[in-house]
């Protein structure tokens, strides 16, 4: 039977094993401590908050103390029961389905249009640039005095080319337009820039082959430009919508959802029911549906994305 | 050929003259004198003697000397702290392995599409706990931490060779040493692009500082603007109005045209960010 003494290490040699042993351990310890503050705040102003809604959606608060009891769905049933949460949705979908293909479809033409770069092009995408550098709030503020019935700048100029203008703000049946307006031209820009990137990664011979070919302009755009665009387009696609849901601010300054709900978009509803009509469980129940859209939504653009992947590979 | 592309530049111009009416009327409007409800204040021709007349207005009806101090606070705040966490993070994600990083990369990554503005009501819950409801710490701490940045800084760190870091390393620098000296430096083309970006999208943001900030001392110019915009309903004092909009405006302008190029670019970054 060998000693056991002899086989254990001597003290001179524990020590620097240890330590080996600590630098090992700090090591491994190290990335995770390096991501812990961004993880921490993720999970605190992120992940955490999204499981919070979910349980603040199935639950009911008593106004004015901190209790709450379990209602299961009644807060949903009561979202989809509220008209002014089905007038927003629909006027979310128009909404979007207006801005994001106006926006888009002007991004690409000015891209087109300004893709040579040469000072003067370079000057007009700075001023095409400018609006989605503002504040959202600043551009409402402008575009409340353009709206203004009579002599605001549209009515202004309308009545001198001879043309009645409109109560762009206050009348039902065009005030959602009007602010579709001030989105497709602050946002337009900024889709720009993107579309601009991606005509320079354009491969230049297969469009002089298409030339060569005989392909006219419009054949060249719609059967080679277009189709070479599409990550470009799939992506900007995704922001465009992203933004379709979370920019109110116009909204709140120019129409307050008015006049009768005819602007009132989710996310303004949802702000509305939590700080003026104190109704949490709507507000909540209305947030986890966003969240759950923004999730499909993200589902949707990998799985494409993955898609294009591999079709380019 | 050559006349077809004479005609898309003429017609672009046009079309950006238009695009461009909206801020030619403010400048316009913000020099014009005796700012009324006139008919003419919609008119985009400068037919008057300049006057700062509305400026001074505007400064001094819209407390924007505090507002401007806390705009700036809140953006130079946020910018100043996501600046450590990214660089931390993104140094992480470049530089070394670990177990579960595909799993902390994709919880990153899904932030990305989980914007802040939708989480609005459990997020003013949590501010509320904290005991920041009302403070301008409150309006910055759910923006601490940036997935968008921590990518932006992860791809810049990527491109950095790394003979760099080994030669330091042989000179026996620690990490810290090594990321502040060596990687930091090297990555400021990034460092600056997400500066850009995440400047420009606090001094923007209305809505979050609208629901957390409760009175006019700890107010932002966006907040500002806006119930001025709303303070001057009926048409009146529309040349205050342009004046203070142009205030509002004129940083970023200024930054703008500073950092032309840059802005650009890191303008096609954020498009990650939404």
């Amino acid at each position: 039977m060998t000693s056991i003494a002899t086989e254990a290490p001597s003290l001179a040699e524990i020590r620097p094993a240890r330590r080996a042993l600590r630098v090992r351990l700090g090591r491994r310890a190290l990335p995770y401590l390096l991501l812990a503050p961004s993880i921490l705040l993720l999970a605190g102003f992120t992940y955490l908050p999204i499981f919070r809604v979910i349980w603040d959606s199935l639950h009911e608060q008593i106004h004015g103390s901190r209790e709450n009891h379990f209602v299961g769905l009644a807060n949903y049933v009561g979202l989809f029961s509220d008209t002014a949460f089905g007038q927003a949705v629909g006027n979310n979908l128009v909404y979007a389905a207006a801005t994001v293909p106006f926006s888009m479809g002007l991004a690409l033409l000015f891209a087109l249009a300004l893709q040579r770069s040469t000072r003067f092009n370079a000057v007009l995408r700075a001023l095409l640039l400018f609006p989605s550098m503002v504040p959202l709030v600043a551009a409402a503020s402008l575009f409340f005095f353009i709206f203004l019935p009579g002599v605001g700048l549209f009515d202004y100029y309308l009545a001198k080319i001879g043309l009645h203008g409109a109560n762009w703000l206050g009348d039902p049946d065009i005030a959602l337009w009007s602010l579709i307006g001030i989105t497709v031209w602050k946002n337009a820009g900024y889709y720009m820039l993107f579309y601009l990137a991606g005509l320079q990664t354009m491969p230049g011979e297969v469009l002089e082959a298409a030339t060569i070919d005989g392909a006219n302009g419009w054949q060249r755009l719609r059967y080679i430009i277009i189709p070479l665009l599409a990550p470009t387009t799939a992506f900007v696609l995704v922001i465009a919508l992203i933004n379709a849901l979370i920019q109110v601010d116009h909204v709140i300054v120019l129409t307050k959802g008015g006049p009768s709900n005819a602007t009132k978009l989710v996310l303004y509803y949802i702000f509305e029911q939590a700080t003026q009509n104190f109704a949490a469980g709507k507000a909540a129940a209305a947030s986890v549906l966003s969240v759950a859209f923004l999730l499909a939504l993200s589902v949707i653009s990998l799985k494409t994305m993955e898609r294009g992947a591999h079709a380019a590979s | 050929m050559r006349r077809a592309s004479l005609v898309i530049a003429g017609l672009m111009l046009v079309v950006v003259f238009f695009w461009s009416t909206p801020f030619l009327w403010t400048l316009v409007a913000s020099f014009r004198p005796d700012a009324g409800a006139g008919i003419g204040m919609a008119s985009l021709v400068p037919d008057y003697k300049p006057t700062l007349a509305n400026f001074s207005d505007a400064l001094e009806a819209g407390d924007f000397a505090i507002y401007y101090l806390n705009t700036a606070i809140v953006a130079f705040g946020i910018l100043a702290v996501q600046i450590v966490t990214i660089s931390l993070a993104g140094y992480a994600f470049a530089r070394l392995s670990f177990p579960g990083r595909e799993i902390i990369f994709y919880v990153f990554l899904l932030q990305l599409m989980l914007v802040p503005p939708v989480l609005i009501v459990p997020n003013l819950r949590a501010i509320v706990d904290l005991g920041l409801y009302g403070t301008l710490l409150g309006v910055m701490a759910p923006y601490f931490a940036s997935a968008f940045g921590t990518f932006l800084m992860r791809q810049t760190f990527r491109q950095i060779p790394r003979d760099f870091e080994e030669a330091a390393t042989i000179d026996g620098a620690h990490w810290w040493q090594t990321l502040w000296h060596v990687l930091l430096p090297m990555a400021k083309p990034g460092l600056v692009a997400f500066s850009l970006v995440s400047l420009m999208a606090h001094w923007n943001e209305f809505l979050w500082p609208l629901m957390v900030l409760n009175e006019p001392r700890t107010q932002t110019l966006t907040i500002g603007l806006a119930s001025f915009a709303l303070g001057s309903e009926g048409g009146k004092e529309w040349g205050v109005l342009a004046a203070g909009t142009l205030l509002v405006m004129f940083p970023l302008l200024a930054l703008f045209a500073a950092f032309q190029r840059q802005f650009v670019d890191s303008f096609m970054f954020s498009g990650l960010k939404g």
